[in-house]
C-alpha cells in the first residue's frame, strides 16, 4: 500500500484533503516554517517495505520507525526547508518485486531516493535497477554486500554496521570471556555464510577454534535433528537464525539442553527479534549472551536521545509496543531506519539538494561525510561513515540475560570493527 | 483463411508492443519489458501444460537453469552475454530433457509431485553451492558484462527492444509449433493419450519432446531475465516461480498462444495495483483466481474461444 500525502493525479478526495491540510498548515504555522525553501514541494522518499513475506515482522516496525522519524524530521523543518514525505511500497520481501518497486519509485512516483531495504536478497535484486535508474538507494540490511563492492555507486548503507564488522568487533570478547572452542549454528544461506566466514576468521585470529559448523537449510521448520551435531567439547555455542521459525529454533535448543550442563551460548538477537524473551520454553536463556545492535531493554544511564527515540517509536522499557506488550519490537535493528533518514537529511543539506537533478551531487556529498555524532538523529550511537565503501561503522552491544531481561555487559569500540577497504566506489562512474 | 487471421492477430500484438516502446510512460515501459520476458516463461509452461497436458510444479528448475546457466558463466567465467544467453537456453532444455526422462514415467498427480521434488532439489542445490551462487542472496551481474554484442542490456530502451525481439521469436515459434503436425499430436496427448498411442504415436517421446521445448523457453526466459535485470538469485528458482507461470497460463487461457502473455500482463498489474490500494493484495490476487476458476476455468482467451466458437472465433490458436 502506498501511503502518500500527494498523488500525481489528484482525486476529488485528495484535493479536498489537500485543501484541509493546507488550512491546517496555515493555522499551525508550518507553512511559515517551510517558506524559506526555494521550492516548497515535498521531498519524496520511497520506502521499500517488507510488509509481507519472510521479512514482515521487521517491516511492521520499520514502517512505524520511519513514520516516527519523519514526524520528528518535519517538525524540525524538513530537509533544506522543505517538507518530506515517505511513500511506503510493499516488496513482499522478494527480489523481483523489490526491483519493480524501485522502478516504481523512480519512474512513477518520481521519488528523490529509495530506502529501507533489509533483506539481502531484496537488496541484491533491487540495487542494479537503482543504479541504472540513477536513484540513490539507501539500504539497512547489515549485509556485507555494500562494503564488498558487489553493488554500485548509487547504493549506500549509512545507518547500520555490516555483519563483517559486527562479528569482527565481538569475537575478542566472546573468546576471552566465554570460551575458545566454538560451534556455530547458522542458516545455510548467504546471511548465515557471512557469519560463518567472518566469525571463523575472527576466532582464528584471536586464538580460538571453530570446532563445528552446523548449517541449517532455510526450508527447515524443526531443528532437533541438527543439535546432536554440536560436539560435546564445545565451550561456546554461537547461533544465529532468521525467519518465521526463530521461536521454534530457540525453544528446541532449550529442549535439547534441558536443565543439564550446556556450553556458554552466544547468539545474535536475530534469533529472538520480535520474540518475547519471557515466552514459555525460553527460561534456559538465563545467563546466555546476545549481540544487540541496539539494546532492547532500556539500560541504566540511557541518554536523552535514547529516551526520546524510544518514546517516538512507541516502545516501552522492555522493548515491546507501548500499546501492546505482546508486540515485541525489532529493536536491535530498526534504529537503522531512523538513522538512515537523518543521514539522508545530512547529505541532502550538504549538497544543497533541490531535486532529482542533484542526485549525483547528493551521493558525492554523502561520500564526503566522515561521521555522524550520537544524538537525537543517531540515538544508537556515533557512526563512522566510510565514503569509499559506502558503509557505516558503529558500536555493538553484548547483552546477558539476567532475571529474564537483556542487560548490556560489553560495548565494542569503533576501532574493533574496522577492516581494510575492499572497494572504492568513488572511483566508479555514475 | 483462419491461419492468416491468426497470424495477423499475433503480428498485430507485436506491432502494438512496438508502438508501446515509443508511447508507454517510463514505468510501464519497463514493466512491459519484464512482462514480455516472463511471458516467454509462461509460453514454455503452456506448451507443456496447456497443449500437452503436463501439469508441472517444477518449472522453476528450468527457469533457474537458464538464470544460472547464463549468470554463472558471465559472473565467474567472464563469458560474453550472447554466449551466456545461448548457454541458458540449452541449460533449460537439457535439464527438462533429463528430468523428463525420469518424471514422465509418472502421470497426473504423481508427475506434479515428482517435478516439484526435482525443483526443490535444484533450489537446495543452488543454496548448497553458495560459494559459487551466493545462495539466496544471489549475484549482481555487472553492467559491463550485460552487453549483447553492441547492445547494452542495462539501457531501458535497448532492453525493451531486445525483450520484444525475444518475445516475438518465442511467440511466432509457439504459433508455428501448435499449428504444426507435432503440435496437433501434443494436443492429442492432452485429450486422449491412449487413443494417440493406438494411432501409432509414442506418448513418452512426444511428451519428452514437448517438455524439452518447454525447457528451452523457460531457459531463455531465465537467462534473459538475469542478463536484462542484472540479478541472479535462488529466490527466482523457488517454488513460487513454479506457481507463477501456471497462474499466468490459467488466467490468460491454457492452450492459447497469446494466453500466457495476457495472463502475465494482467497478473502483473493486478498485483501492482492491489498492492497500491491495500495491504491485503495477496488476498485480492487469490480472490481473483478463485473467481476465475469458478466462472472462467478456461482462462480469458480460452473462454472467449469457447463462447465465441459458434460465431467463428474457433480459429484462435
Amino acid at each position: 500500500m502506498s501511503n502518500k500525502l500527494i498523488t500525481p493525479n489528484p482525486s476529488r478526495r485528495a484535493v479536498l484533503g489537500g485543501i484541509a491540510a493546507g488550512g491546517a498548515l496555515l493555522t499551525t504555522g508550518l507553512g511559515a516554517r517551510f517558506a524559506q525553501a526555494q521550492s516548497s514541494a515535498p521531498i519524496k522518499l520511497g520506502f521499500q517495505l517488507h510488509r509481507t513475506g519472510i521479512g514482515a515482522s521487521y517491516g511492521r516496525w520499520y514502517e512505524r520507525t520511519a513514520t516516527a522519524a519523519l514526524k520528528v524530521l518535519n517538525d524540525a523543518g524538513g530537509i533544506n526547508g522543505r517538507p518530506v514525505e515517505i511513500l511506503f511500497e510493499d516488496d513482499g520481501t522478494d527480489p523481483k518485486r523489490g526491483a519493480e518497486v524501485v522502478e516504481k519509485f523512480a519512474t512513477q512516483h518520481k521519488c528523490d531516493i529509495g530506502f529501507g531495504t533489509l533483506f539481502s536478497h531484496v537488496v541484491m535484486g533491487s540495487a542494479p535497477r537503482a543504479g541504472e535508474l540513477k536513484l540513490p538507494y539507501f539500504v539497512v540490511s547489515e549485509g556485507h554486500h555494500v562494503a564488498s563492492g558487489a553493488l554500485n555507486r548509487w547504493t549506500l548503507q549509512p545507518g547500520i554496521t555490516d555483519v563483517k564488522s559486527q562479528v569482527l568487533s565481538m569475537a575478542p570478547w566472546v573468546l576471552q570471556n566465554l570460551g575458545k572452542k566454538v560451534t556455530m549454528v547458522f542458516p545455510d544461506y548467504a546471511f548465515g555464510h557471512d557469519h560463518r566466514d567472518y566469525f571463523t576468521q575472527a576466532v582464528q585470529a584471536n586464538g580460538g577454534e571453530v570446532i563445528a559448523q552446523v548449517a541449517i537449510p532455510p526450508t527447515e521448520t524443526t531443528f532437533t535433528r541438527y543439535f546432536p551435531k554440536i560436539p560435546r567439547e564445545t565451550e561456546v555455542l554461537y547461533h544465529v537464525m532468521v525467519g518465521p521459525a526463530v521461536l521454534t529454533f530457540v525453544k528446541e535448543l532449550g529442549e535439547f539442553y534441558g536443565t543439564g550442563a550446556r556450553p556458554e551460548i552466544f547468539g545474535f538477537i536475530d534469533s529472538l527479534e520480535a520474540v518475547n524473551i519471557a515466552s514459555p520454553g525460553l527460561e534456559f536463556l538465563e545467563g546466555t549472551h546476545f549481540w544487540e545492535g541496539h539494546p532492547r531493554y532500556l539500560q541504566e544511564g540511557a541518554s536523552e536521545a535514547e529516551l526520546a527515540y524510544r518514546a517516538a517509536v512507541g516502545v516501552d522499557d522492555t522493548g515491546a509496543s507501548v500499546s501492546d506488550p505482546a508486540d515485541v519490537a525489532t529493536y536491535a535493528h530498526m534504529f537503522s531506519v531512523w538513522e538512515t533518514l537523518f543521514a539522508v537529511k545530512a547529505g541532502m543539506e550538504a549538497a544543497g539538494y533541490q531535486g532529482p537533478d542533484d542526485r549525483q551531487k547528493f551521493v558525492e556529498a554523502m561520500e564526503a561525510i566522515a561521521a555522524f555524532d550520537e544524538g537525537a538523529e543517531h540515538p544508537q550511537g556515533p557512526k563512522v561513515f566510510n565514503g569509499k565503501t559506502h558503509q557505516a561503522f558503529g558500536l555493538q552491544s553484548i547483552s546477558k540475560v539476567e532475571g529474564g531481561k537483556l542487560k548490556r555487559v560489553h560495548q565494542t569500540t569503533m576501532e574493533d570493527g574496522f577492516y581494510p577497504d575492499e572497494v572504492d566506489y568513488t572511483t566508479m562512474s555514475f | 483463411m483462419n491461419g492468416t487471421r491468426a497470424l495477423a492477430l499475433h503480428l498485430g500484438v507485436l506491432a502494438l508492443l512496438l508502438a508501446l516502446h515509443f508511447l508507454a510512460p517510463s514505468y510501464h515501459h519497463t514493466n512491459i519489458a519484464r512482462i514480455m520476458v516472463l511471458a516467454i516463461y509462461a509460453m514454455g509452461y503452456n506448451i507443456a501444460f496447456g497443449y500437452t497436458g503436463l501439469l508441472s510444479l517444477g518449472h522453476a528448475l528450468l527457469f533457474g537453469a537458464g538464470l544460472y546457466g547464463a549468470g554463472l558463466l558471465v559472473y565467474h567465467a567472464d563469458a560474453h552475454a550472447t554466449l551466456a544467453l545461448i548457454a541458458g537456453v540449452l541449460a533449460g532444455g537439457a535439464l527438462a530433457f533429463a528430468v523428463g526422462l525420469l518424471a514422465l514415467r509418472t502421470a497426473g498427480v504423481a508427475f506434479m509431485i515428482v517435478t516439484l521434488m526435482f525443483a526443490q532439489a535444484g533450489y537446495l542445490t543452488i543454496l548448497y553451492f553458495g560459494s559459487y551462487t551466493r545462495g539466496d542472496e544471489g549475484i549482481v551481474i555487472p553492467r559491463a558484462a550485460r552487453m549483447l554484442g553492441s547492445l547494452d542490456l542495462s539501457d531501458d530502451g535497448t532492453r525493451y527492444l531486445v525483450a520484444l525481439t525475444l518475445f516475438a521469436i518465442a511467440l511466432l515459434c509457439n504459433l508455428a509449433l501448435v499449428r504444426s503436425p507435432f503440435g496437433r499430436v501434443m494436443v492429442a496427448m492432452r485429450e486422449n493419450e491412449e487413443r494417440s498411442r493406438m494411432l501409432g504415436y509414442n506418448p513418452f517421446t512426444v511428451k519428452l519432446a514437448a517438455l524439452t521445448v518447454s525447457g528451452l523457453y523457460s531457459g531463455l526466459s531465465g537467462a534473459a531475465y538475469g542478463l536484462m535485470f542484472g540479478y541472479v538469485g535462488a529466490g527466482l528458482a523457488s517454488v513460487q516461480y513454479s506457481i507463477l507461470p501456471m497462474l499466468y497460463v490459467l488466467l490468460g487461457g491454457a492452450g492459447t498462444v497469446l494466453g500466457p502473455f495476457l495472463g502475465a500482463l494482467l497478473m502483473f498489474y493486478l498485483i501492482d495495483y492491489a498492492s497500491s490500494v491495500t495491504d491485503a493484495h495477496q488476498f485480492v490476487t487469490g480472490a481473483a483466481l478463485v473467481l476465475l476458476v469458478l466462472f472462467a476455468p478456461k482462462g480469458i482467451l480460452g473462454t472467449i474461444r469457447a463462447r465465441a466458437g459458434a460465431r467463428g472465433a474457433e480459429w484462435l490458436p
